[in-house]
């Protein structure tokens, strides 16, 4: 179909919408920032890194505060969806880093379009956490993967049983000490021949 | 041929093995285990262009307890083991199988800790297809492949002693395998009703 514009017009045209774009955006970041920093203030010294990269704010907060922070945002900042939950494992990656895993919540506010991600570090030698699942729902299955993943263990989780792999499944795939090929559990497998399907 | 001499046109002396394996070979029920690209191919084969059933072997089953031919296509998990196990148990005797494609024969490229390294490694196979995926053309000749095995006798079907018939299926078998299975990873077996 042909346009009815002028070409300097549709040019026009395009650059108003990114000008437009780009003003939302810069809008956003302001109030996700704002958040933010309220919710930074909220923790104290319970705070342990406040990160803002490429427009994405992070808050770093230590384990035992991380339930509080959870319920706080979600009551007083109406951050009421979790997107994701997930958990990194720090082992092999270059950096400084105070415990070996980390547990990560992603965030969103519907309702002033606003999204912020929450990260704890998680003990090797304790990998334990208390579950989101009683803050948000959404945390149920997502913390039954990362215990199927990573085996870290979520408190007072409704049912902690792996989600993805078999049951017998012994080992947490995700863990940057596990190989590649795994440690054998592919080959856990009775064997039907012809000539003794019987005794099987 | 002295019998066929004496009883004139229209008769053929034979073996009922014999006839047997003549009926099996150009009937063969196919039970399609597609779990990748491999599947397409299938699908291929057994539709017009390629028409698998110019060999008999054109009426594919989607229950295990109607086929007697089991085409694996594809990669197979670690998840998806005990469903083949179970697949290839619930098969009446006499059956066969073919391995088609490299993830089922090999793994592939696929050698991580989740996807088992041919399937060979724990239920019979019969026939190997090379390819990634392979030719229509490959299956046909796999197929013809089985049903030369079918005509030479080289599979004995195994024969129930206890009811001297072809030994069907039975549910204990499937608990043995869940057990033997626990058992080999170490972790409690898990129990499952016996359908009533």
């Amino acid at each position: 179909m042909k346009s009815r514009l002028p070409v300097a017009d549709l040019e026009a045209h395009a650059r108003q919408r990114r000008e437009a774009g780009k003003q939302a955006t810069e809008r956003r970041l302001e109030r996700e920032r704002g958040l933010a920093r309220r919710a930074a203030d909220w923790l104290g010294e319970d705070l342990i890194e406040f990160i803002e990269f490429r427009g994405q704010m992070t808050i770093v907060t230590k384990l035992a505060r991380s339930n509080a922070l959870l319920t706080w945002l979600r009551d007083e900042l109406e951050f009421d969806m979790m997107v994701d939950l997930t958990a990194v494992d720090y082992m092999k990656l270059e950096g400084d880093y105070p415990e070996r895993f980390g547990l990560v919540y992603h965030l969103a506010n519907t309702v002033r379009e606003a999204r912020l991600r929450v990260r704890t570090y998680v003990a090797e030698e304790d990998p334990r956490a208390p579950t989101a699942s009683n803050v948000y729902k959404a945390a149920n299955w997502a913390e039954r993967e990362v215990y199927d993943m990573f085996g870290l263990e979520f408190d007072d989780h409704s049912n902690l049983i792996r989600i993805l792999l078999p049951l017998e499944y012994s080992g947490h795939p995700l863990r940057k000490d596990y190989p590649l090929r795994g440690r054998g559990e592919r080959d856990n497998f009775p064997v039907i021949r012809r000539d003794r399907e019987d005794e099987a | 041929m002295g019998l066929e001499d004496l009883l004139g046109e229209g008769f053929l002396a034979t073996r009922v093995k014999d006839l047997l394996a003549w009926g099996r070979k150009n009937s063969l029920w196919p039970m399609p285990f597609g779990t990748a690209c491999c599947a397409i191919e299938m699908m291929s084969t057994l539709s017009s262009r390629y028409d698998m059933s110019r060999f008999g072997a054109e009426v594919v089953r989607f229950s295990p307890r109607q086929a007697d031919l089991l085409i694996v296509g594809g990669r197979v998990t670690l998840k998806m083991m005990p469903v083949l196990q179970r697949i290839w148990l619930q098969m009446p005797e006499p059956k066969w199988s073919i391995s088609m494609g490299a993830c089922a024969s090999c793994g592939g490229v696929f050698d991580t800790y989740t996807m088992i390294q041919g399937v060979d490694q724990f239920i019979p196979v019969d026939v190997y297809i090379p390819g990634c995926p392979p030719r229509p053309e490959n299956l046909i000749d796999a197929v013809r492949l089985i049903q030369d095995q079918i005509s030479s006798h080289e599979i004995q079907q195994v024969i129930d002693e206890q009811t001297g018939v072809p030994s069907l299926p039975r549910l204990k078998h499937m608990q043995a395998l869940r057990a033997e299975r626990a058992r080999l990873a170490g972790t409690p077996a898990i129990e499952i009703q016996e359908p009533a």
